[in-house]
This record gives structure tokens, sequence and C-alpha cells, in this order.
């Protein structure tokens, strides 16, 4: 199995969660630090092995300190389907390239990590042994080793049927870890400001990694709601600033979305949220504002737009009204005095967005966000769609048996010329979603509304 | 608000199209608060700014020290870029308003956050 050639090649073990956010993941940060995504006809599944073929290893250590997705990554020194493959494909591997990390003067220690079987200590040390043909020559240290080995064995993924020998059998020298530790640090249930839909944060980093933030981007949120997404961006070391047509959120009044917490503390907003994490240079602004009727002038100066438009199941769709006059002049205008909310067709909102996307990202800048769908009526065509933005990827996420929410990344890949041309969009290309207006409807209806039930019983 | 978020904002009122911009800014309450230098990012923002009105701008708040264009070579710059990087940063305005310079129409800014809802009659459709 071995395969010649400079090709670097390396093991990423993933987490076996969000599986179709791991392969727009990996290749949107692949391509964030240089390196090109080549998949070497591997599948990538559901396994939570793959190999890929990366230029350098700071590569792989940069791609390590964005995923979330993967828990590890090993140069991959050699792999088989049984033992003896493996053993084989080890002896190919050039014995100058181990030899930096075997020298007398290193110190090691080998593990053994199996998916979907638990072995003995008694097998594992065998399996230790088997491996004495490599040229060790450095002192074994389990405390503070330099170098460590490992022997990665998967067992498949059908945990009721786990098949006495593995499948895949791969050996590797271990570069880094992932990030897997950010979902539990900045975990939802341990922050200071949060909303009801409060995205949970695990797919908060997935989407600033599908988006491509990077050092000292500018990311906006439209519908910033309490920030959440926000707090990933700045995390990978971006400027952060959004908007939010509700006045309490945006500034923090108003009733609290905890349990046993009646209204919002003083110190409850996007500001404060980010300090938490000590990120709070990379705060911008916050607005109160319409995304429908953005109040930006012209320019590029987003980097990557990543929101979670609201639906209208947990939060309201809303724009500003008309039936009521706003007093003209400040002193006759209620600041916290939000017009009339009219609903909003949800095919208008996602036709607003691209065009403000469209309009105001930097060439080569992403649109992430979430698209609600009715799973029975879903098809590719109903993503919206803009001259301007090319579909990057478009990954489900269940939330019923009938409704699902789609994770779509789109890239700017042409300048944006003047707000008419694109006005015909609307009727055009966003005909085939304007079935979802009824959304709200479907989810509600029927069994979905039993289904919504449990689920909301479960959560609590 | 930022003097950088100012830079960016227009108003959206019906029919003022570009005309909309800059918003002109009153403070009642300004605060300084210190963010962390970081020059690359501020360096990166310096093609971003519309110069003029970021001068018109800090003339309002009367920050003396704005430069009236941006120096020769400023990636390198240093004092420039600390110059700029707080009246971009860290000069938040409180209270005050924005108003639209076609218009007349205000915007309060209360708690450092600008209000910009208007009505259906009032904006672009």
């Amino acid at each position: 199995m071995a395969l010649p050639g400079s090709l670097n090649r390396y093991l990423l073990l993933l987490a076996q969660e969000h599986l179709e956010f791991r392969l727009p993941e990996i290749k949107s940060l692949l391509s964030l630090f240089g390196g090109q995504f080549t998949n070497n006809h591997e599948t990538y599944g559901k396994s939570p092995f793959w190999i890929l073929s990366i230029p350098s290893e700071d590569i792989a250590r940069n791609l390590m300190k964005r995923t979330v997705c993967a828990k590890s990554i090993f140069e991959l020194w050699g792999h088989g389907k049984s033992p003896e493959e493996l053993y084989t494909s080890l002896k190919n591997y050039p014995v100058e390239k181990m030899v930096p990390f075997l020298h007398s003067e290193s110190t090691y220690k080998i593990k053994i990590h199996t998916f979907n079987k638990t072995l003995t200590q008694e097998e594992k040390v065998k399996r230790i042994d088997a491996l004495e043909f490599l040229p060790f020559e450095g002192k074994v240290n389990l405390k503070k080793p330099q170098h460590v080995f490992s022997v990665l064995e998967d067992y498949g993924l059908d945990p009721n049927h786990i098949p006495e020998s593995p499948h895949h059998i791969y050996f590797g020298r271990w570069i880094a870890d992932g990030q897997r530790e950010l979902i539990e640090s900045y975990s939802v249930k341990k922050r200071h400001f949060i909303g009801n839909t409060s995205m949970d944060a695990g797919l908060s980093f997935i989407m600033a990694n599908h988006a491509k933030v990077k050092e000292n981007d500018v990311v906006f949120d439209p519908f910033v709601g309490t920030g959440g997404l926000l707090i990933a961006s700045a995390h990978f070391g971006a400027y952060v600033c959004g908007t939010d047509i509700d006045y309490n959120t945006v500034h923090g009044v108003g009733k609290a979305s905890r349990k046993n917490q009646k209204w919002r503390g003083p110190d409850e907003n996007i500001r404060a949220n980010l300090r938490q994490y000590g990120l709070e240079k990379f705060y911008l602004d916050v607005l109160v504002s319409d995304a429908s009727k953005p109040s930006w002038r012209k320019g590029t100066y987003f980097d990557a737009i990543i929101t979670d438009p609201p639906y209208g199941i947990r939060e309201s769709t809303r724009r500003s009204g008309s039936q009521k006059e706003i007093p003209k002049g400040i002193e006759k205008c209620p600041e916290s005095h939000v017009p009339v909310s009219l609903s909003y067709h949800l095919s208008d909102m996602f036709f607003d967005l691209l065009n403000f996307a469209a309009e105001t990202l930097v060439p080569g800048g992403r649109l992430v966000y979430w698209l609600p769908v009715y799973t029975p009526e879903y098809t590719e065509e109903m993503v919206p769609w803009h001259p301007c933005l090319k579909l990057i990827s478009n990954c489900e996420q269940k939330l019923s048996s009938h409704t699902a929410r789609r994770l779509i990344t789109m890239e700017k890949v042409k300048e944006f010329e003047n707000r008419d041309q694109y006005s015909h969009l609307l009727s055009d290309h966003f005909l085939p979603y304007q079935g979802h207006n009824s959304f709200r409807e479907k989810y509600f209806s029927g069994v979905t509304k039993r289904i919504a039930k449990e689920e909301k019983s479960s959560q609590e | 608000m930022k003097l950088l978020t100012h830079n960016l904002l227009s108003s959206h009122v019906r029919g003022v199209g570009t005309r909309g911009f800059p918003l002109r800014l009153q403070a009642t309450e300004v605060r300084i608060n210190p963010v962390e230098f970081n020059p690359d990012f501020v360096a990166r923002m310096i093609p971003k700014v519309e110069w003029a009105a970021l001068v018109q701008a800090a003339d309002t708040l009367n920050l003396a020290e704005v430069p009236k264009e941006p120096t020769e070579g400023y990636e390198h710059d240093e004092t420039f870029l600390r110059k700029m990087h707080h009246v971009l940063l860290e000069v938040d305005v409180l209270e005050g308003t924005l108003q639209c310079p076609e218009s007349g129409r205000l915007f309060p800014i209360s708690r450092g956050i600008p209000n910009m809802l208007l009505n259906d009659e009032e904006t672009e459709t």
C-alpha cells in the first residue's frame, strides 16, 4: 500500500460528530494554510481515519491549531489491512525519515489507539513488541517523551458487529492534537450572555473554519443575537462586528434566556461575552439595524459574513414595518422604539443576505449561513445562489424527522457591479426556495408538531 | 461606536443613495477605551478608510492628531499606525447622534450603540 514519491502523508483522526461538516472544514483550512486538498483515491466517508497529503509539517500543525472536527494528526509511516501488510509497509518507509526520531539521544513512547474495540493491556503490549524490527534506539519515557508513536486500529463503524481483526492498521508519529477542547471551554452553559438560539460552541467554530477566518480579518454577523458566532471568529484573531434588529438583545436588556433567571443582568452583552474569553480587543461594534435595510456604505470591507438568520422557530423573523410613524428628531424618538415588525419572508431574507454579501465581501471572502429546509421537499435547486458567489459546501444538520438546517458556504468570485443589476434575481433564482416561506407552518404542523414537542421536552 | 465603524456606515433613507455618506457625527459623551495595539490590523484598515470622512469625524470630536492623509510607507511607520489605532479603535462615542447629510434624519447613539432602524417609508426599496 505504500505510495512512492515525495508526498508527505499524514493520518488524520477525526471525531465522530458532525460528519458532513468535516470534509469542508479540513478542505477550507488546508486552503487557508497553503495546502492543496488531494484525496489519493481514499474514500472519506464516515470513517474517523483519513489519509491526507500535506506539503509540510508546518501546514499540518496549522491545520490542527484550527480544526474542531479532527482530534489528532500523525505523520504516517505505514498502514495495511493486516499486521503483515502494516509491517511490510513500515519496512518500505525510508529509514532516513525515521532516524531523526529514533536515535539514541531521543526518548519516545508508543501508544495504541483502537476504534470500535477495546484491547486488553496484554494485547496492547503484544502489538508494541511486534514493532521491535523498527530501529528504535532511544529510551522509552512514558511521562515526558520527545516523540510519541501510535498504532491505530480501525474495527469499522458498526458497534453491533465488531470484527475479530481490524479492517485497517496505521502506524505514525504523532504531530499535534486539534481544538476539540474549545467545545468545552467555550460551552454555552458557561457563557455569560446567551439567547434562546445561541449556537453550540462546536458548530460556531466549524462555521468560522468553513469561512476561512484568519488573523486581522473583519467578520460581520447581520443577525448577531448574543454574538456567539463572533466569539468563535475572535478566538481565531478576527475583529468582529454585528447588527441585530432587536434593541433589547443588542443592548443586553430585557428578559433572560436562562432558566431560573428572569431579567438580564447589567453586563450581559456581546462586548462582555468577548471579555469573558479575553477577546475584547477584537470587538469593533454592534448596531441596532435591520438586515433587510443595510446601512453600510459602498465598498468591500468584510472578510467573512457568518450568520444564523432567524427562521421563526425559536426567534421570530422580522423587519421594521411601516404602520406607525416614527417621530422625527431624537427628543421625540424613544431610542428603544422598534418600528412595527413585519414578518420577513424567508426567501426575501436570503436574497437580501446574498446580495449584501456579494456587495460587501472582499474578493475571495466567504459567506457562511444556515438555511432551514423541510426535508421531504428539499432539492439542491432550492439553495439560493448569486452570480458573484460560488457555492463551496452545503452540509445538513437534522433538526427533526422532517426538518433540517443546512450550513451553506459561498465564496465571492466576481465583482459586484450595482444593486439594480441583481434585482431580477429574486424572481428568477429564489423561486425554488419560496415554498419555505411556509417553513414555520410545516415545522409546527401534524407530525412535526409532535416531534418539536418531544425535542423540547428532551432539552429541558 | 468607534470611528472605524462610523467610516463604514451610511444613511439608507429613501432616495439619498451615495449622498447618505458620511453621516454627520455629534457626540455628547466620548470615552477613550484602551485597545491593544495591533499594527498589522491597523495597516490593513488604512486602505479601506474613506479618509476625508475620517478627518471630518475626528474634527467634530476635536481629535487634533489625525494626519490629513496616510503617510508614505505607512505599513512600517509605527508613529502613524499608533495614531490611527487610537483614532479608529480607541475613541468610543457613547452618546450622540448620526445625521443623514442629505435628509437630516437623526440616528441616535446610546450606550455606544447606534440605532439605524427606519420606517418603511423612509427606506430604499
